[in-house]
């Protein structure tokens, strides 16, 4: 059901500007206001996420150690990066984490198999998850970056030498982008899993599925642009470049074609959505307790702004006043005497 | 303690596949056997803590304060700005599934609340009604629902089924610990009366005797004295265990569930003979008898009022450092928030082995040290006198508990240690041992007899894993160094893989040592006749 509701959401999200545009002609609203103000609303919202979270104290360290930990003992190996004591080693556990997911790539799947009649319980390494994941942000962040060529002028040679990789495969004409076929792929992926597998799909909701749908829709209208459409890529550089220099070109030219003001929009919207979302785990995971702090607390003070002075022990003297006379009698030293 | 199905009605009913019906629309089971009988009204008056009262889980008034909802909400408020990591858990979560299985209880009955996303969401539901603005306007389009009383008491069942364990936390890609949103759930059920006696007994008798048990100080000599009496039967020596001592350079804490119960209280025979054998300068407290802290599984605060004793008592014996005992999450405590707390500890000196010379910095700032750490160190330096025959027939395995595995990483002294002293060791499986180690189910403070099926279930795992070895390599004991697991192992031993027997570490340390002066040593300290002596036994 919450799948469904996203893709019809998604759906709505096509609809709009293809009638906005098409029918109405509302080429600047939908060429110029629109991406503005979601990337307005992006920044404000995100920067405001992140400052919230960062402005909220740390009150202890809860490291998730994942490994041996730092001792004198020089006979037992200290697992550096996994359960790391330092500064440094933090910074390479979290430089693992968002870089390879290290942690996902834990992963293991769990199956309760019956021989003759008494359980075994196997746990297998699951690794599809984190393959495609991995495969899915590797892909989306270089569409991103190769994006960048539509906002520079002139182009830096980085973007040429990033593009041609991307389409080694020599493929066609334009040239097929790898990243478009890993994208679509590891969406895919994606999807199928939260449909496929019971235990996911009982935890999805309507949050789950829409962000995927919309960047399936993203790369799906993005890759009609370029393969089908094979729109005016001149044009749409000149609106886009007046965009960013605040110089917005007027009239909008008229050879760009609607798909693009339908992938503008989807992309507006994935922008604007992101600060309200999960997506927020791209700046959260940086400031995730249990991974960026070294587990050092029995050698390093970690303080507690909070810490309430003011809550204190049962004092021994309050004991020893409870207890005195049985202490007493059995031999036990005390402080004062009866 | 309650019935518990034999193990294969209990395999039957687990079903992985979850309901036709979401997770919103599926009522909590409120039966009996499915929650902790709730704390007494003297206890939660004792503690100072809101709403004291009689009441019943089953009942279907809970009898909580008219303002709940306020209570609740306000305390969800000043938490959310009092830890990053409960505002971050709320908001990051992809629901990518990944920690779903990672969960004993899950495991062990499918039930779709125990996967910890889940339960995490059971928080972030009412989080995103009350303080996000999609979860304002889109209400449950947006997960979301309001805080009524169902919901309280579904927290009240989910969140006393989870033993703050960690695991989940280690396979999310962000690191997400519903261990911490547990501990956050569990303080604010407490804002309305809401909690569990078997949490709330301990802590208060901590507080007032300075132990879990209640065990008062006379009454802790004679426990003291009576193992002194059972090691000078086994070995003929009269070790030396001094209580309540001024002067003396170490003072030891160790979990009070030793100075009880079988198997534990051999460990604690084994702490003494160790201390004796080297002569080390110790005492024990009665006042600081607990190395456990059951406030860590209530709050913060009680947290650091029960913590607050080991500092207070070592500057009032004037000891140099404080040593711990074998127990898991008094090491969470003492590893991640003892010093955050109640330190720094100035009057104390950064803990130096007396007998090998080892300056342990990994400890300067808490001044306490682990005993498997010390141990460690005495046995590479080759400080011991051993004879590993007394263990010898044995094939041990090591359960990691929760605690030192995910919130310190103790790992390979325990196992320096066991090697040291018996001849055959294995490891269970790699998915189940060291930072990926399964919980005995009874952590958190849910090691009580009325959840006994609860705790079964999420037996599964570790059990599973044991019965492994057993059939393989024939294990035959499960080696520990967690006083809760030396209560909570023997009975999952007993069910998923009869036959096993729990000790702690240090019973094996104990029973190797060849101390000055012994006489022939027949007996190990369960006064079970040693390998090559049973004909002698009458
Ligand atoms: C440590 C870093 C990161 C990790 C471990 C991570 C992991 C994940 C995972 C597991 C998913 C869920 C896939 C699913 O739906 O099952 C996901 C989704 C997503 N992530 Fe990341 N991510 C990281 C950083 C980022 C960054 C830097 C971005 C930047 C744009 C990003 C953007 C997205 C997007 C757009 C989705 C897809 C939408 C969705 O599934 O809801 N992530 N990520
Ligand atoms: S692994 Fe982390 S992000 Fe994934 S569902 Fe679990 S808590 Fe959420
Ligand atoms: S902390 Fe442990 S018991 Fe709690 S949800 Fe996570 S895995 Fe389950």
């Amino acid at each position: 059901m919450n799948a469904i509701y996203s893709l019809v959401f998604v759906f709505a999200l096509v609809l709009i500007p293809l009638f906005g545009v098409g029918a109405a002609q509302q080429t600047y609203f939908f060429g110029v206001c629109v991406p503005w103000t979601a990337f307005l609303i992006f920044l404000v919202f995100f920067t405001a996420k992140i400052i919230k979270w960062a402005s909220r104290p740390v009150p202890f360290s809860i490291p998730t150690t994942a490994g041996q930990q730092w001792s004198n003992l020089d006979f037992i190996v200290h697992d550096k990066y996994d359960n790391p004591a330092t500064t440094g080693q933090t910074w390479i556990r979290m430089i693992l984490e968002v870089f390879a997911f290290r942690s996902l790539f834990r992963n293991t799947s769990m199956r309760v198999a019956m021989k003759d009649g008494k359980p075994i319980v196997g746990y297998f390494s699951a690794k599809w998850l984190w393959l495609f994941a991995l495969m899915f942000h590797y892909a989306f962040f270089t569409i991103a970056v190769r994006h960048l060529r539509l906002f520079l002028n002139p182009v830096p040679k980085v973007f040429e030498i990033l593009e041609t990789l991307d389409g080694l495969l020599q493929i066609g004409i334009p040239r097929l982008y790898l990243t478009d076929m890993v994208i679509v792929a590891a969406v895919m992926f994606l999807l199928l899993r939260r449909v496929a597998v019971p235990t996911v799909r009982y935890i999805s909701q309507v949050a789950d599925y829409f962000p995927l749908l919309l960047i399936l829709a993203i790369a799906a209208s993005g890759i009609y642009m370029r393969y089908y459409a094979k729109v005016d890529v001149v044009a749409i550089k000149q609106l886009i470049l007046g965009m960013v220099t605040l110089h917005p070109v007027k009239p909008i030219p008229a050879t760009i074609d609607i798909s693009f003001f339908i992938h503008l929009f989807l992309v507006s919207t994935l922008i604007f959505y992101f600060p309200f979302s999960k997506l927020m785990h791209l700046g959260g995971v940086f400031l995730s307790p249990t991974r960026n702090m070294p587990n050092d607390s029995r050698f390093v003070r970690h303080v507690n702004p909070w810490n309430d002075p003011n809550i204190k022990p049962h004092s021994y003297a309050a004991y020893e006043d409870d207890f005195r006379t049985p202490m007493i009698a059995a031999g036990l030293p005390v402080d004062k005497e009866a | 303690m309650a019935k518990v199905p034999n193990q294969a009605d209990l395999l039957q009913s687990m079903n992985y596949t979850p309901p036709a019906k979401g997770w919103m629309d599926v009522p909590p089971n409120l039966a009996p056997g499915n929650w902790a009988y709730p704390a007494k009204a003297e206890k939660v008056e004792y503690l100072g803590f809101p709403n004291p009262r009689q009441w019943s889980p089953a009942d279907e008034d809970w009898k909580l304060p008219p303002d709940w909802w306020q209570r609740i909400h306000e305390g969800f408020k000043e938490r959310l700005g009092k830890y990053r990591s409960l505002q971050v858990f709320m908001d990051i979560c992809v629901r990518c599934g990944a920690c779903a299985d990672k969960c004993h209880f899950f495991i062990g009955s499918g039930d779709p609340k125990n996967m910890p996303v889940l339960r995490a969401e059971l928080l972030r539901s009412i989080y995103r009604n009350d303080f996000t603005m999609a979860g304002k306007i889109l209400g449950r389009l947006a997960g979301a629902r309001p805080l009524t009383l169902d919901v309280i008491k579904e927290w009240f069942i989910y969140f006393y089924q989870c033993t703050e364990c960690r695991r989940c936390s280690l396979f999310c890609p962000y690191g997400i610990d519903t261990a911490e949103v547990t501990m956050m759930a569990r303080e604010l059920l407490h804002l309305v009366g809401v909690g569990i006696n078997w949490i709330l007994e301990p802590a208060s008798n901590c507080n007032r005797t300075g132990n879990h048990l209640g065990i008062q100080p006379h009454a802790f000599k004679d426990i003291v004295d009576f193992m002194v009496d059972d090691i000078e039967e086994i070995t003929g020596v009269r070790v030396n265990a001094p209580l309540n001592e001024k002067g003396h350079e170490v003072l030891f804490i160790t979990p009070s569930g030793d100075a009880f119960a079988d198997p534990g209280i051999y460990t604690f025979m084994g702490y003494l003979l160790l201390f004796h054998h080297i002569g080390l300068d110790y005492t024990l407290s009665t006042y600081a008898s607990e190395g456990g802290n059951f406030g860590l599984f209530t709050s913060a605060d009680l947290m650091k009022k029960i913590n607050g004793k080991m500092y207070h008592e070592a500057k009032r014996l004037g000891s140099k450092w404080i040593l711990g005992g074998e127990c898991g999450h008094m090491w969470r405590v003492i590893n991640q928030y003892m010093d955050t707390m109640n330190g720094p500890a100035d009057f104390l000196s950064v803990p130096t082995s007396p007998i090998t010379g080892t300056v342990f910095k990994n400890a300067a700032q808490t001044k306490m040290l682990h005993i498997c750490e010390f141990t460690a160190d005495l046995m590479k330096h080759g400080k011991l006198n051993i004879d590993k025959s007394r263990n010898a027939g044995k094939v041990v395995t090591f359960h990691d508990s929760c605690n030192p595995a995910r919130a310190m990483g103790l790992l390979d002294e325990p196992r320096y240690v066991i090697k040291n002293v018996v001849d055959t060791y294995v490891d269970m499986p790699a998915q189940t041992i060291r930072e990926q180690t399964f919980c005995c189910a009874g952590g958190s403070g849910l090691n009580t007899d009325e959840i006994m099926e609860i705790r079964l279930r999420g037996g599964l795992p570790r059990g599973n894993a044991l019965k492994y070895v057993q059939d393989r390599y024939g294990v035959d004991t499960l080696a520990c160094i967690c006083a809760i697991d030396r209560a909570t192992l023997p009975p999952l031993a007993d069910y998923w893989a009869p036959g096993v027997s729990v000790t702690g570490v240090h019973e094996m340390v104990g029973n190797a040592l060849i101390m000055e002066g012994e006489g022939e040593r027949t007996m190990n300290l369960r006064q079970e006749p040693l390998p090559g002596m049973e004909e002698e036994e009458v």
